[in-house]
């Protein structure tokens, strides 16, 4: 067995393979892209920032294209895909797994959507009565036949969309802090348990989400020909900024708390960290994934940088964001299984580049919800000039 | 403006109306509740053709490290009596060698879970102070984290005490393989669901040993009551110092070690 010549001192015999791959890195970080998106959509909406307004749309529509994948690296890890809808006939309600199914259903249901749909409701019929043909006919139907586009309901509409936003919060803090407790209540395994686990992730989430809409922004402005907003662009990266502070001080909370602590898995724990981890942990996720773009966006604000350059720099910090959160999933995930629960031995793990739990089903999961973006942006342009005057 | 608002109201339902169809969609989403209603395994009462009754038996195991020689006849047996894929890495039990050497050194092996037996250590042995192997099997816990962590209840406990995997129902998403401290369940390679140690249930059922006690050359491994007080496995725990696998965790393992040593994990 060639796997074998990679484990060092002693684990239990049935913890040589990994059970939770690749597939299972994806999964929280997607669904903390959603939770992200919809956080930044939430404080335009809540603390009215003019300046962000003009993401409001494109990060309601990325939570829901992300969203809509979420559960698709779930479902594609399991042994039995077919039997996963016994989580929502027969729940075991002591797990913390099986509440996914409710907490996505009512993210997904009773918050983005709603949100959306009473956001887009009245550019969506004012749209429809200049359009004909399939497209006429497809905006009707998602308005869901509704044609009041009267001051009054309009007023609800806006009344509707602030309660939303108000449970929305709570609620995106629930879907990733709930992927966070899936890892954090694990008391067998010292890597994942821990009560700041959820907290971490949220705010990981939050930070990845971010740097998710100003990419997009970023990317999408140019290919239509437009200007980049610089004042939005630049309170994006603010908000980045701040919550990245935040984000790294919770992290270095935790790791100081583990080293005071001292628990008895803290030897195998810093060979993990000092070893097998060391690439993806501390260069990826702590220097590239989060001081260098701390560093550069705090140097283009102190020193006045100009806007090309700003540009630039925004533009690298938020992708060096997403490979340190997207390493910061796989580092929780993967790293948590490497070492043995024996606490004496070290594994290693073994991605394959075919088959269901692969890369390459991996990459297009990741791929996947770009494509939904753009189908939705085709049918809900989210851009400014696009909606109708009032 | 006000009075505008209020005339148009009328054209919505009144709250009663609303308070009402409320309250019957919500119980309309209980339906499938009832029409997809399975049998409830927990608590139940029920006894086996022969006339074995789970509730009557509550089932641990007592494990005397002194005694045990490092065979692996037991990791054998198991495989062959419960279909335990032959390839290395799934195990329902193994044995593990310790071996504790003059420097304070700690070195732990389990080759192929001792299926095969030991060979001789590489290391020098003039410096070896101890020697011995301990088997470990699934803790059989009172308060199992894979019970609790199974979303569709898959796994469950047996009136017995024994913790089971339904393999019908099992969706193989492996969280009860992360939950167990114990390193006792795998993800069965054919089925796809996870598989663990199961006091071999089909045997005790027929009041027979499970396999690894039964082969077990000297009686290393005692399988009982818990419960009963005429029962050798009680009577092995008062003769004893008795110890568990990671008390902190507050699994209240059912598998009981004597003469333990505190390297043991």
């Amino acid at each position: 067995m060639p796997i074998l010549k990679e484990v060092s001192g002693y684990i239990y015999p049935n913890e040589i393979e990994l059970h939770w791959g690749i597939l299972i890195v994806v999964y929280p970080y997607l669904t903390g892209l959603v939770a992200g998106a919809f956080i930044l959509a939430s404080l335009v909406k809540i603390f009215n920032v003019r300046e962000v307004q003009a993401t409001y749309r494109m990060a309601l529509l990325t939570a829901l294209a992300f969203l809509i994948v979420s559960p698709l690296p779930l479902l594609t890890h399991l042994g039995h895909p077919e039997k996963s809808f016994e989580i929502f006939l027969t729940p075991n309600t002591k797990s913390a797994m099986a509440m996914f199914g409710f907490v996505y259903a009512w993210y997904l249901m009773a918050v983005l959507l709603l949100e959306i749909w009473f956001d887009y409701r009245r550019d969506i019929i004012l749209w429809e009565k200049k359009e004909s043909g399939i497209k006429k006919w497809f905006h009707k139907l998602i308005t869901l036949f509704s044609s009041d586009a009267s001051e009054q309901s309009l007023t609800f509409d806006r009344k509707a969309i602030k309660l939303i936003t108000i449970i929305g919060i709570p609620s995106a803090f629930l879907l990733h802090g709930y992927v966070g407790f899936i890892f954090g209540s694990i008391k067998a395994n010292p890597w994942w348990s821990s009560v700041l686990m959820p907290i971490v992730f949220l705010f990981s989430a939050i930070v990845s989400g971010i740097a998710l809409v100003l990419l997009i922004y970023m990317v999408v402005t140019p290919m239509r020909g437009k200007e980049i907003d610089m004042a939005c662009l630049n309170k994006l990266a603010s908000y980045l900024f701040y919550v990245m502070i935040i984000d790294f001080s919770l992290e270095a909370l935790d790791f100081i708390h583990r080293i005071y602590e001292s628990e008895e898995s803290i030897h195998i724990l810093s060979e993990l960290v000092m070893g097998k981890l060391f690439v993806s942990l501390i260069v990826i996720q702590l220097l590239i994934g989060m001081i260098v773009p701390l560093l550069a966006i705090a140097g283009v604000k102190l020193f006045k940088a100009p806007d090309e350059l700003r540009k630039q720099v925004y533009f690298l910090s938020a992708l060096l964001v997403q490979v340190g959160i997207f390493s910061t999933r796989w580092n929780v995930v993967i790293g948590g299984q490497l070492f043995s629960k024996s606490f004496s031995g070290l594994t290693a793990y073994k991605m394959t580049f075919l088959g269901l739990e692969g890369l390459l089903m991996s990459l297009f999961l990741l791929l996947l919800p770009f494509i939904i973006l753009y189908v939705l942006f085709r049918v809900l342009p989210p851009w400014e000039e696009m909606r109708e005057a009032q | 403006m006000k009075y505008k608002v209020k005339e148009s109201s009328k054209k919505l339902p009144d709250r009663r109306t609303f308070i009402q169809t409320l309250g019957s969609s919500c119980v309309l989403l209980l339906v499938p509740k009832f029409l997809f209603a399975r049998e409830n395994k927990k608590g139940a009462a029920w006894t086996y053709s022969n006339g074995y009754a789970p509730s009557e038996h509550y089932y641990g195991m007592g494990i005397d490290i002194s005694k045990c020689i490092g065979c692996g006849r037991c990791a054998n047996a198991c495989k062959l009596e419960n279909d335990v894929p032959r390839e290395p890495f799934f195990f329902r039990t193994w044995v593990e060698r310790y071996r504790i050497f003059e420097d304070g050194e700690v070195a732990i092996d389990s080759p192929n879970g001792a299926a095969d037996g030991f060979k001789p250590g590489s290391a020098p042995e003039k410096n070896l102070v101890r020697n011995f192997f301990v088997p470990k099997i699934c803790n059989q816990c009172d308060k199992p984290p894979c019970v609790q962590v199974c979303p569709v209840g898959a796994t469950f406990k047996t009136p017995d005490g024994v913790v089971l995997v339904d393999s019908q129902y099992c969706i193989g998403c492996r969280y009860c393989i992360q939950a167990c401290p114990y390193g006792a369940r795998y993800l069965h390679p054919e089925k796809r669901v996870a598989d663990k140690c199961t006091f071999c249930y089909h045997r005790i059922v027929k009041e027979k040993l499970p396999a690894c006690v039964e082969v077990c050359p000297t009686q290393a491994r005692i399988f009982g009551e818990l419960e009963k007080k005429a029962s050798p496995l009680v009577r092995f725990m008062r003769m004893n110092k008795i110890s568990v696998l990671k008390p902190s965790l507050n699994t209240e393992p059912k598998v009981y070690y004597a003469n333990f040593d505190m390297e043991v994990r």
